[in-house]
């Protein structure tokens, strides 16, 4: 199922606690491909921390082989082990008497690195979480907001430049909106970072959102499904998986799904003073520095204004814009703000991808 | 002669009495923190070795002052040792208590993260425990400071150093000459003592806290 290298397997992994009937994780096998974020999903109690902390050892496990890049680790060193494996948790967990170039630099310290190059690694690392090293590098934890601590909690955790990332329902405790952020930044910086990161959520929106794949867990650690968002969104492997990614799936599926992917509707673009040419097509009114000001054809009636989208927007984004513009189609426009059709809403109803005139694979469709 | 007569007289002697009463309490409390953040540091983290050892040196404390400076003597003998080694048994008990306090305070994330980064045991506890535990350790030894000058003017009954020369000299004394400036001059110096050591603490503290705690 899984293609190219594989830099993490968990080989028939089980984790039992004395005096508990159950085991917390039974005989799982699963496979993480390297530079891929493998989210772990499900149920509070089911497992998916554990079996987060049974890749970096801080739980031993009872039973079988965890494979990093190849290497047996249920034998290694486990601080050595964790070294060459970044740990983000929820709570952040930084140092509060370190500033916070010392707090990531304490890893770099810890393998010896010279003073010149952990200060060039910590603001290399705060650049890239966006903060600027200027004003931060000498902040004491006390003075960060919770978004700016766990943009440092994962500097620190790629300090050491390591290939694996783990991180524990790193976004759990911020608000929504820097929630949102903080996702969209993570996946920025995977885009140039490529890392393998395993990270643990109950979240099925931040899953989707974040998830190369998805491995869904039942109670007890079964793995009820693991497969790409939109598999899972789009075929439940079983009844519990259906309801977990719950009654939104069909909607959220579509989040995955970008505009341009679908077939447009042609637009004529209408300057200031003209008139539309071709009644058929549907034509948009653009003021004079080129914005689209509202639909000039008939049939058209954006109560409130026109809905604006772009082709790299997802077609969830598509049709939020329509339903707040109150029309039946949103204007897309390109990467430079040139206007390259419509989208009605019964092509995304429908799902005809561009250049293909037959319907859409049953993909998310209410059942 | 008056008390301020008697001070300008005899402030040389007052002054060797109280240096000598410092370094008995310096002394006492330096070992005395050694063994604490020592004990500490190894029962922390496990609560029945950590009860057995608070129980055994807050027993201490219940012993008077005066029935354990005359234990020693026969072990000990006269003079600064029995009374050195009695205020190590009775300052263990603050600086103990506080060591085991604060490294159990260290919030369970900060530890997980240490742990989850690779650090070492030894790592942690140098790195990130004791610098966060600090600010309590040394409240202890601060409390076990101040509490220690006072029992030590009672060190002067099994012959120790110190300003309680003074006050045992002059109890002794009673109705003689200078007896009550003596005795009034020693309670007033194990004051002024306590009180100096406890701004040395406060600046101490100032100085060895990381400005991102408290």
């Amino acid at each position: 199922m899984i293609s190219g290298d594989v830099m993490i397997r968990l080989d028939r992994v089980s984790k039992h606690y004395p005096g508990q009937p159950a085991p917390a994780v039974a005989e799982l096998s699963l496979d993480v491909p390297a530079g891929e974020i493998v989210v772990l999903l499900g149920p509070s109690g089911c497992g998916k921390t554990t079996t987060l902390r049974l890749i970096n050892r801080l739980i031993e496990p009872s039973a079988g082989r965890i494979l990093v890049d190849g290497e047996d680790v249920t034998r290694v060193d486990p601080d050595r082990l964790r070294r060459r494996i970044g740990y983000v948790i929820q709570q952040v967990g930084l140092f509060p008497h370190m500033t916070v170039a010392e707090n990531i630099g304490l890893v770099p310290r810890a393998l010896g690195w010279d003073r010149a190059r952990i200060r060039a690694r910590v603001d290399e690392l705060l650049d890239l979480v966006g903060l600027s090293p200027e004003t931060y590098r000498r902040r004491y934890p006390k003075h960060l907001s919770g978004g700016e601590q766990q943009r440092v909690g994962v500097a620190r955790a790629l300090a050491a430049d390591p290939p694996v990332m783990l991180m524990d329902e790193p976004f759990g405790a911020i608000d929504p909106i820097t929630r949102e952020r903080l996702q969209d930044e993570l996946l920025d910086l995977q885009a140039r970072i490529r890392k393998t990161i395993v990270l643990v959520t109950h979240d099925v929106a931040e899953a989707v959102k974040l998830g190369d794949r998805i491995a869904l867990f039942e109670p007890h650690a079964r793995l009820a499904q693991y497969d790409r968002p939109a598999a899972i969104l789009a075929e439940p492997a079983n009844d519990f998986v259906a309801s977990f990614v719950g009654s939104g799936a069909a909607l959220r599926g579509l989040r995955l799904e970008r505009v341009g992917a679908l077939a447009l509707e042609p637009v004529e673009v209408v300057r200031p003073g003209a008139a539309a040419v071709d009644r058929s097509a549907r034509a948009v009114l653009l003021d004079d520095a080129g914005r689209p000001v509202r639909w000039a054809s008939a049939g058209s009636r954006g109560a409130a204004g026109v809905a604006v989208v772009r082709t790299e927007d997802s077609v969830y984004d598509a049709l939020d814009a329509m339903v707040r513009a109150r029309d039946d189609a949103a204007l897309v426009l390109d990467a430079h703000g040139d206007p390259v059709g419509a989208l009605s809403w019964s092509t995304v109803v429908r799902r005809h991808p561009a250049g293909d005139s037959s319907p859409a694979p049953s993909f998310g469709d209410a059942r | 002669m008056s008390f301020a007569d008697y001070l300008g007289q005899r402030w040389p002697v007052i002054g060797v009495l109280a240096v000598q009463h410092a370094e008995m309490v310096l002394i006492a409390v330096a070992v005395a923190a050694a063994i604490g953040v020592g004990v500490g540091i190894v029962v922390e983290g496990h609560p029945r070795a950590s009860r057995v050892a608070l129980n055994i040196t807050g027993t201490m404390l219940t012993i008077p002052s005066f029935a354990l400076f005359g234990l020693l003597i026969p072990v000990l003998g006269l003079g600064a040792p029995p009374a050195i080694a009695a205020l190590v048994l009775y300052a263990i008990f603050p600086v103990l208590r506080n060591t085991v306090t604060g490294l159990a305070s260290v919030p369970g994330a900060v530890e997980d993260a240490a742990r989850g980064m690779g650090l070492s045991r030894w790592a942690r506890l140098r790195l990130v425990r004791l610098p966060l535990a600090w600010p309590v350790v040394l409240t202890g030894v601060r409390v076990a400071t101040i509490m220690t000058v006072a029992i030590a003017a009672i060190a002067a009954g099994v012959s120790g150093p110190g300003l309680g020369q003074l006050i045992f000299g002059g109890l002794a004394r009673i109705g003689g000459a200078n007896a009550l400036n003596d005795a009034l001059a020693g309670t007033l110096g194990v004051a002024v003592l306590a009180l100096a050591l406890d701004l040395l603490f406060v600046a101490l503290s100032r100085l060895t806290t990381s400005r991102g705690l408290g």
